[in-house]
């Protein structure tokens, strides 16, 4: 959506960081206690491999699971050799496998911008993590444009396909950017009409301040807070399979129509950071997802959501993340089952169905906020 | 100001490309991602059968007869089998014509199977292929254990067929088409009805009655535009005029008659339509001899003959010139596949890239039979 956000104030207060100084007293251990700035860049760097450590982990495992789920679907085994257990070193072995080929870049490609592609594409979805609060506590950034900011770096993986199939000098390659740009320019419209709604209703644009808004119980999620809530949440669900390319949205890499689309000329190394940045972008809209509707870190039990031990905290994380889980497995499912869309009517149910839905349920949601305050039954009851 | 030259990107589809089913290749005159104009380009797959059959004995001929339609091998025996009886004038014994129809029959189902599982493959669906390809295997099992091969039989011979069938084996495809109507009902929920496989495929690539008739098409694809042609029906030959079964025809229930839609759903409904004929043949089946003598003794024939049968893919017929010798003067081979996939230049313009895909799917086509 829009600039990427050039101008954002990092909230000095990085809870994360500060939280991590407190447990481990690591100001004791490092030599560097008096350089505060130090010390900051030093964890600030620790929470960045953290992330990207996590997302790799993620990246790997959503591998693993899509190809059992979809060996569940269709009466096969799927990976079943690599590791003890079903097959579940497999994708281990296939991203060494990917690391150790040879890197290669067809002759006629616009070099620079062919080796650029995958590293902006892959950047973008890991920048998007920064904003995603695992718990009360543990945010790598709590910023106060948080919402904003997600949208802009998800919206950058664009600019990297776009790149990708631009510079690979290839027809399919071009068809594929071609499709992904309209895809995702015109998906991005009924997503942030669903953030906007969320943005009204919590009166922020801080993740953070969302899942707080969220942690009062199971009925304070925002997906009971009006009747609109449920179309909203399917609205996003919806727009970021778009964004995700994922089926029946997979039209920029339709297998059957473009050969392999934007990263036909793609491989090793390359190719796998595009497959990476596309199961962490799974990943990072299902947290949203969970964040927005869900209650994102919320147990659901506002006990727990209150508390400070670390108990009340691995629940938390686990909570988020079997949210997430759960509607990357409903991404996939979907993939499976269903046939492609073609473009012109990815358009349509772009801009005839779901904006103009997306347009009323916002419109209805604030009115109905503004008419209850979020006390639906505690006005109608009395 | 210097005019700026627009002109159409020109696109070179296949010959390998997921979705040309072998080595077909398009050429497409594209305006972004409509097509204006496609050129046909075959031949990637020309291995001078008919050359190779002038040099061949009537029975050196038959292996080379499964490398047309590699996913129909029955059927190509079956065809080339009956137009050397015909020119020979030679009687089937009863139970090989009965064993004849049961495995024909049975090919027929598995190589629909093909065409509709990787159909859905072309419009994006992955699991139905899956699922075909399931139920596709149990009936390469039933051909395993009648010849020993799983692709390329050469087990439907001239005179008869080339080994008996086992007697328990009738009881098991019996229980096979139980086990198979199911699974075409399964395969209706997860694909046929599907609203987005409904919207990619109805009123998309429409051929009209007249103009499928015009350009010789035959099979699904002429059946799907709403005629009523089969070959086992109008011309029967061998013993299909015993049985009773339907010939579904397209009648555009989702769009126009005629769309890909229809010629999809004709093999769905030619598949039940199989079935059906297996089990009659089945309960029916006779003992006795399963090769005629006659065409054990080395063949001379003399004279002329075209004989067509109804293949998987459309009308197939052998026209073969016999001048008395041990190998024919001339042979060629009328395949339906040529003649359909001939009206592909005609139907594409003003498709989308996407529906081009679900065209050339739809037309199902085995290059194998098109190229020879």
């Amino acid at each position: 959506m829009g600039f990427p956000c050039l101008l954002l104030e990092i909230d000095p207060s990085l809870g994360f960081i500060k939280r991590i100084i407190a447990w481990t007293a690591i100001e004791e251990i490092l030599p560097f206690k008096q350089n505060g700035w130090l010390l900051y860049l030093f964890l600030a760097l620790v929470a960045a491999v953290l992330l990207l450590v996590i997302m790799c982990v993620f990246g790997l495992f959503a591998v693993w699971l899509e190809r059992k789920v979809s060996a569940y679907m269709q009466c096969r085994l799927g990976p079943m050799e690599v590791g003890r257990y079903q097959g579940c070193l497999q994708t281990i072995a296939d991203a060494l496998k990917l690391a150790a080929k040879e890197d290669f870049i067809p002759k006629a490609a616009d070099m620079p911008i062919f080796i650029l592609a995958p590293i902006l594409a892959f950047s973008g979805i890991l920048l998007a993590f920064l904003v995603i609060p695992f718990d009360r506590y543990w945010v790598p950034a709590d910023l106060n444009v948080g919402l904003f900011y997600f949208a802009s770096m998800f919206g950058i993986e664009a600019f990297g396909i776009f790149m990708a199939g631009w510079a690979s000098n290839n027809k399919w390659a071009l068809f594929g950017a071609m499709r992904l740009v309209a895809q995702l320019i015109s998906y991005e419209i009924p997503l942030g009409l669903c953030l906007l709604t969320i943005v009204a209703i919590t009166g922020s644009l801080s993740v953070q301040d969302v899942c707080l808004a969220q942690s009062h119980g199971v009925l304070s999620w925002y997906i009971f807070r009006n009747p609109f809530m449920w179309i909203l949440f399917l609205i996003f669900f919806t727009a970021t399979l778009a964004e995700c390319k994922r089926a029946p949205f997979d039209l920029p890499e339709a297998e059957s129509e473009l050969v392999a689309g934007f990263h036909t000329e793609y491989s090793g190394m390359r190719f796998a950071m595009f497959f990476l940045a596309e199961y962490a972008a799974m990943y990072v809209v299902s947290c949203m997802c969970a964040i927005l509707f869900f209650g994102g870190w919320s147990t659901g039990i506002s006990l727990i959501d209150r508390a400070d031990t670390p108990l009340a905290i691995i629940l938390r994380i686990l909570a988020l993340n079997l949210k997430a889980l759960s509607l990357v497995f409903v991404q996939m499912w979907l993939r499976w089952t269903l046939p492609r869309i073609r473009l012109d009517q990815v358009m349509y149910c772009c801009l005839k169905v779901l904006l103009p839905i997306s347009m009323f349920c916002f419109l209805a949601a604030t009115v109905w906020e503004f008419l209850f305050r979020g006390h639906f039954f505690r006005t109608i009851l009395g | 100001m210097e005019q700026k030259k627009v002109e159409e990107m020109l696109i070179n589809m296949g010959p390998q490309h997921p979705s040309t089913h072998g080595v077909f290749r398009v050429l497409i005159e594209s305006d972004g991602e409509t097509v204006a104009r496609t050129e046909s380009h075959i031949g990637y797959l020309h291995r001078c059968f008919e050359k190779i059959a002038e040099n061949m004995t009537y029975l050196q001929i038959h292996p080379y007869t499964d490398r047309l339609d590699y996913l129909a091998a029955m059927l190509m025996n079956f065809g080339y089998a009956v137009a050397i009886e015909k020119l020979l004038d030679i009687q089937v014994p009863e139970r090989a014509s009965y064993i004849r129809v049961i495995v024909a029959e049975l090919q027929r189902v598995a190589s629909h199977l093909v065409a509709v599982g990787t159909y859905g493959l072309d419009v994006g669906a992955i699991t139905p292929f899956l699922y075909t390809f399931r139920d596709r295997e149990k009936v390469l099992k039933f051909f395993e254990r009648v010849c020993g091969q799983r692709l390329n039989y050469n087990y439907i011979r001239i005179g008869g067929v080339a080994y008996d069938m086992p007697q328990e084996m009738a009881a098991d495809i019996s229980d096979f088409v139980v086990y198979m109507r199911p699974k075409i009902k399964e395969l209706n929920d997860l694909l046929t009805y599907n609203g987005i496989f409904i919207r990619r495929t109805a009123n998309i690539g429409v051929i009209p009655p007249e103009m499928a008739v015009q350009y010789g098409c035959s099979g699904p694809v002429l059946r799907g535009s709403g005629v009523k042609r089969d070959l086992r029906r109008d011309t029967p030959y061998s013993i299909y005029n015993r049985f009773d079964f339907d010939i579904p025809v397209g009648k555009g229930e989702v769009g126009h008659v005629g769309d890909c839609w229809d010629r999809y759903i004709v093999r769905m409904r030619e598949m039940e339509e199989s079935l059906k004929i297996v089990e009659q043949a089945v309960k029916s089946l006779p003992a006795g001899d399963y090769i005629d003598a006659k065409a054990k003794k080395p063949l001379r024939p003399k004279g002329e003959v075209y004989h067509a049968v109804e293949s998987a893919r459309g009308e197939l017929g052998f026209h073969v010139i016999a001048n008395g010798k041990n190998v024919p003067y001339r042979l060629k081979v009328r395949s339906p596949s040529f003649s359909n996939i001939c009206i592909l230049d005609a139907i594409s313009p003003g498709h989308l890239l996407a529906d081009l895909v679900a065209i050339i799917g739809s037309l199902d086509i085995v290059m194998g039979e098109v190229d020879r």
